[in-house]
């Protein structure tokens, strides 16, 4: 490897770095916020570092790794993601005896693995990146060993992602056999961009996307989301509703569109399929919810479905559309997961209605908080939700995908009710039934964090200019 | 950059009012108060300063426009403007919001900063809205309006609050999707890359499309006037509201789907509202008679009301799509006194059921000697809102019917009854509540010096829509009758689908103007007798012949060049300053100056009847 190439995976290594440096002072000195500092330090480091790799890019590495700058623009939002969790983990995992050092270790290990999933050009590199990301996920989904909740939610998200690893390599093996290469570029070329995707193929591909749709909580491949949401540490759900989604949706974006996939039909109706039953089950689900970590879950299938149908469209404004959006959907689920972190106890967690009644009114900071988040899910203006729905809808139309437009507008107006339902239940009076409140236990890091985010949502929303010049730099050439 | 400080200024206010909440809360309710009233008399100061340009007639009807980008990569601009009839809306804006200041302030005792904030905000929306120039800015401001509104329901509301908000956001929400949903469309149509109102007036485009981004504007506007089958929010809205959030729901939101149909919807697609209008009008003619119906059937006195708003906004519908001077100086009369008294029954309605504790019209009766003044003022515009002449409805109402009776004698006809059933609904409130056998005993206060100034100011606005509605009509005649003509000049093109004219065999409206000149309304007493252009027709006639379409043409060619050499339709036969106030059209054109029938030059449409084949252009 040239010199290059290696400042190039400058992030990566720095990653690694960081995880061994973590795992060391966490065995010899057990202090939960040192490890903290340190992780939080790596981080920067790595986020730092890409302004170094970013000179180099574009540049192909030992021909699994593409090191280009819409790799660079997720590893930095990834990064990022994974910064704020660190911050609402320390806050958490304050209130639970144990031994919280690994944590950081498994986090930065998961970083790791999406980082190379996104920067990934090679079926190797794909499925090392995602299995680097599934086994820490597996611990860190799992980490209070002795809630049974956890322990479930560990075991039901191990058995299904084994499955659906397996799933996927099925599906690269069909795709080997018939083309004889792994490299996309490679697949991309032999499948005549995208026109002559041969049967074996195609069933890879459809095998595939069966992985795929399990990583990312499309439907049918939704069952595990809701229970693993609700079963997992808060910080641990943030980290697997933000990160281990936007790296998966990276490379989705990417090998597809490599293989252009608005030229083959099945692939097309595929993804529209997935995307209808996405939206339509992930509301339709939530209406019923009054587990506030379950309703995010759903609500999150739901923006899945949402995120697809920038995917479908094609057009110049599409991955633009797709990548602002992506990091609204982040930035706001941060946020509400952060709060339900805050609102956590040893006991158990925050996550029914009745812990947040009345809290407008005890808490008006935080309320605020999960009220503008929620805003922003719902798409009012003045958020970044709403600027990434009105871009989403923006690609739908211009490549007139009309059906899948209106659904996305239907679906939007139908998810208003559980959204508002939780609002609702925030700004009741605190004389009306009985409240079980839960008590916030805000640490400096928490409420920074959660600053932080709320002034992004309101920023983006309002003045997003700058953001959408660099992604419009980076996506040109998509 | 007073149209930004319009925007703003209530906007601080509630910011401020929020904050000092904390401290004084009768501090925070004078901040509020006093943002409005700045707001009030920041427009009456632009209504007076731009009286003498109002009046003139070449200067074009902007008064005051504001641009700076926002969004440039999109298109988006932060684009405000004025003109004669967006001032009116923001001067009732004005007013409204004062009263609702006023109306909450003894009646919200929790929260109070909080609740002024929300209150301010969603006026903050509302002007934003009646200023907004850009397809994106409107949308955003229709947002902003929504949530604050939402928590004023949810929170102050009265018992069954939170159904009524959850009701009232999605409905609207879902309608203001479909808006966005043919705002794209529209951008994208246009090709422009620029949300700019200007920019997509014009935009050329397939009949087929034209249809359903009309459709997608339609249904957020029919939700929000409320059009018939939309309608189900507005009564849980309005009646589990806190007596501000009634008064601005009924005085302002509503007004805002009037808005933007007129604004919008019918001038970015002409030929399209031009084919949907029978449907329109039918939904229009329904709500009329549905909600004074409905109205009459209602136990709760704060949901009658409600209703009758319904009835209202279908008058103003059905003006819409008339378009034509007279419907929508009718509308534009309808709007500011519907209002102004609705808001004051909103008002006198609060005052009543905080006196009695009880919104039920089965607890009251007999009422008058315990609330003699509130009686009046009740009894006052209960004759408001039923159209008694004098009052500003009648105005409205009247002209309304006249613009419709020109387009089509059907729905007229029909819409006309609402007079009749609004009566019934009227007499019954005041009867209901204040006549009859005593319900209550026991002595209440009575009206404190601020209610009596809200409700003198109320009177004294009806009566001037009533007696003297000139100025009014003259503010927004300038922007009206430019709508006008925007949309004449387009409806004139050939439709590309069809490759016919728009002479198809179908409903045919007439979108041109036929007055040129101002209306002038010396009384408001009667009609001219003899209304010869009389479309005799049944409501789907069709229309042939070239003749009509060589009119048309000529009408349209000679009106764009000069503006000013239209006949008028009608003349009167009285003279032109008779005392006994006679409706009628004055020309600037002294050779048309004209009072017999004898002389009247023959109309397109009357000469059309019997004579097919070419007849040259004479209007």
């Amino acid at each position: 490897m040239t010199t290059p190439q290696i400042l190039a995976l400058l992030p990566l290594i720095i990653l690694a770095l960081t995880a061994i440096v973590v795992m060391l002072v966490s065995a010899c000195c057990r202090n939960h916020r040192a490890v903290v500092i340190l992780t939080l330090l790596g981080l920067i480091t790595a986020f730092g570092s890409i302004a170094i790799a970013a000179q180099y890019a574009p540049i192909a590495v030992a021909r699994l790794l593409v090191v280009d700058p819409f790799a660079l623009l997720f590893t930095g939002i990834l990064l990022l993601a994974g910064f704020f969790v660190t911050l609402f983990a320390y806050g958490y995992l304050e209130k639970h005896p144990g031994t919280p050092g690994e944590f950081y270790i498994l986090l930065v290990l998961a970083l790791l693995g999406a980082v190379t999933l996104v920067s990934a050009a090679h079926f190797a590199s794909f499925f090392l990146g995602l299995e680097i990301l599934s086994i820490s996920l597996y611990a860190l989904l799992a980490y209070l060993r002795t809630n049974p909740l956890n322990i479930e939610a560990g075991i039901k998200y191990l058995v299904l992602s084994s499955v659906s690893s397996a799933f996927l390599l099925f599906g690269m093996a069909l795709v080997y056999a018939e083309l004889g290469t792994m490299a996309f570029t490679e697949i991309a070329a032999r499948t005549g961009g995208g026109h002559a995707i041969g049967v074996l193929t195609m069933a890879g591909l459809g095998l595939i996307i069966v992985g795929f749709g399990f990583k990312l909580a499309l439907a049918p491949f939704y069952f595990w989301t809701p229970d693993v949401y609700q079963g997992a540490p808060a910080p641990a759900t943030a980290f697997i509703a933000t990160v281990s989604k936007g790296a998966v949706f990276a490379l989705l974006l990417r090998f597809f569109l490599l293989l252009h996939v608005r030229q083959s039909m099945p692939l097309l109706v595929l993804f529209t399929v997935l995307a209808i039953a996405s939206m339509f089950i992930g509301n339709l689900l939530a209406l019923h919810q009054d587990n506030v970590k379950r309703l995010l879950a759903y609500s999150s299938i739901a923006n899945m479905g949402y995120l697809l149908v920038a995917f479908l469209a094609g057009g110049p404004q599409a991955a633009t559309a797709f990548t602002f959006f992506l990091i609204a959907y982040i930035v706001t689920i941060l946020g509400a997961f952060g709060i339900v972190a805050i609102f956590s106890s040893a006991r158990r967690e925050a996550d029914t209605l009745l812990d947040y009644r009345a809290l407008a009114w005890r808490h008006p900071w935080l309320a605020g908080a999960f009220t503008v988040m929620l805003l922003s899910l719902a798409g009012i203006p003045l958020t970044a939700g709403f600027l990434g729905k009105f871009y989403l809808l923006l690609a739908g139309v211009q490549s007139h995908l009309w059906l899948l437009a209106i659904i996305l507008v239907v679906n939007s107006a139908v998810s208003l009710y559980y959204y508002l339902r939780v609002i609702i239940a925030m700004y009741t009076h605190p004389r009306e039934g009985h409240p079980e409140h839960a008590t916030p236990h805000l640490t400096a890091m928490d409420a920074a964090a959660l600053t932080v985010l709320t002034i992004a949502l309101f920023w983006l929303g309002i003045y997003p200019g700058p953001l959408i010049r660099l992604i419009d730099a980076v996506v040109r050439g998509f | 950059m007073i149209l930004v400080w319009l925007i703003l200024i209530p906007f601080i206010g509630g910011l401020l009012s929020w904050l000092v909440a904390r401290w004084n809360v009768t501090a925070a309710r004078w901040i509020a108060l006093a943002a409005m009233f700045l707001q009030l008399a920041l427009a009456v100061g632009i209504w007076i300063t731009n009286w003498g340009a109002i009046k003139l007639a070449g200067r074009g009807p902007w008064l005051i426009d504001y641009r700076q980008p926002w969004l440039p990569q999109l298109g988006i601009s932060l684009h405000f403007g004025l003109d004669g009839f967006s001032l009116l809306l923001i001067l009732l804006t004005g007013v409204i919001g004062v009263w609702s200041i006023l109306a909450s302030w003894r009646g919200i005792q929790e929260r109070v900063g909080f609740f002024h904030f929300n209150l301010l905000l969603t006026l903050t929306g509302i002007t934003g809205l009646f200023l907004a120039l850009d397809l994106f800015l409107f949308y955003f401001f229709w947002e902003v309006m929504l949530v604050p509104l939402f928590f004023l329901i949810d929170i102050w509301g009265h018992e069954r609050r939170h159904m009524a908000a959850v009701k009232f956001f999605i409905y609207t929400q879902a309608g203001g999707l479909f808006l966005l949903l043919g705002i794209l469309g529209l951008y994208f149509v246009s090709g422009k890359g620029s949300f700019d109102y200007f920019d997509l007036l014009g935009t050329p485009m397939s009949a087929v499309m034209a249809m359903w981004l009309m459709f997608c504007f339609f249904l957020a506007f029919a939700v929000k006037l409320p059009a018939f089958p939309l309608h189900p929010w507005l009564p849980d809205a309005h009646t589990q509201a806190p007596v501000a959030g009634s008064v601005d729901l009924a005085g302002l939101v509503l007004k805002v789907a009037a808005y933007g149909m007129i604004r919008f919807m019918i001038p970015l697609f002409p030929a399209a509202s031009l084919h949907f209008a029978p449907v329109a009008m039918t939904l229009a003619v329904i709500g009329i008679l549905y909600g004074a119906i409905l109205a009459f059937a209602q136990t709760d006195l704060k949901r009658l009301v409600a209703y009758t708003s319904i009835s209202h906004m279908g008058f103003v519908l059905l003006g819409i799509f008339a378009w034509n001077e007279l419907a929508l100086q009718g509308a534009l009369i309808i709007i500011i006194a519907h209002g102004i008294s609705t808001g004051a029954l909103f008002i006198l309605v609060g005052m009543i059921s905080d006196r009695f504790k009880s919104r039920s019209l089965e607890n009251m009766g007999g009422l008058w000697p315990l609330l003699p003044s509130v009686g009046g003022v009740w009894m006052f515009f209960a004759m408001a809102s039923l159209g008694l002449p004098g009052l500003g409805g009648f105005i409205g109402e009247f002209l309304v019917l006249l613009g419709t009776f020109k387009v089509s004698v059907g729905f007229a006809a029909v819409a006309s009854l609402g007079f009749i059933v609004s009566v019934i609904y009227s007499l019954w409130m005041v009867q209901k509540v204040f006549f009859g056998r005593p319900s209550h005993t026991e002595p209440v206060p009575g009206l404190t010096w601020y209610e009596w100034a809200m409700m003198a100011s109320a009177i004294i606005i009806t009566l001037w829509l009533g007696l003297y509605p000139q100025p009014f009509m003259d503010t927004a005649a300038g922007s009206l009758l430019n709508l006008l003509k925007g949309t004449a000049r387009v409806s004139s093109l050939r439709s590309p689908v069809l490759g016919t004219d728009i002479e198809t065999p179908r409903l045919r409206l007439l979108l041109v103007a036929k007055y040129h000149s101002r209306l002038r309304l010396i009384g408001s007493f009667g009609v001219c007798p003899q209304n010869p252009i009389i479309d005799s027709g049944f409501i789907l006639r069709p229309y042939f012949g070239d003749s009509y379409r060589n009119s048309l043409a000529t009408q349209v060619g000679t009106q764009s060049e000069t503006g000013a050499t239209l006949s008028p339709e009608f003349r009167c036969q009285s003279p032109k300053y008779s005392p006994a106030l006679m409706l009628c059209p004055s020309t600037d054109n002294p050779e048309k100056r004209d009072h017999t029938i004898a002389s009247l030059p023959p109309s397109p449409r009357r000469e059309r009847l019997g004579v097919r084949g070419s007849r040259g252009g004479r209007p």
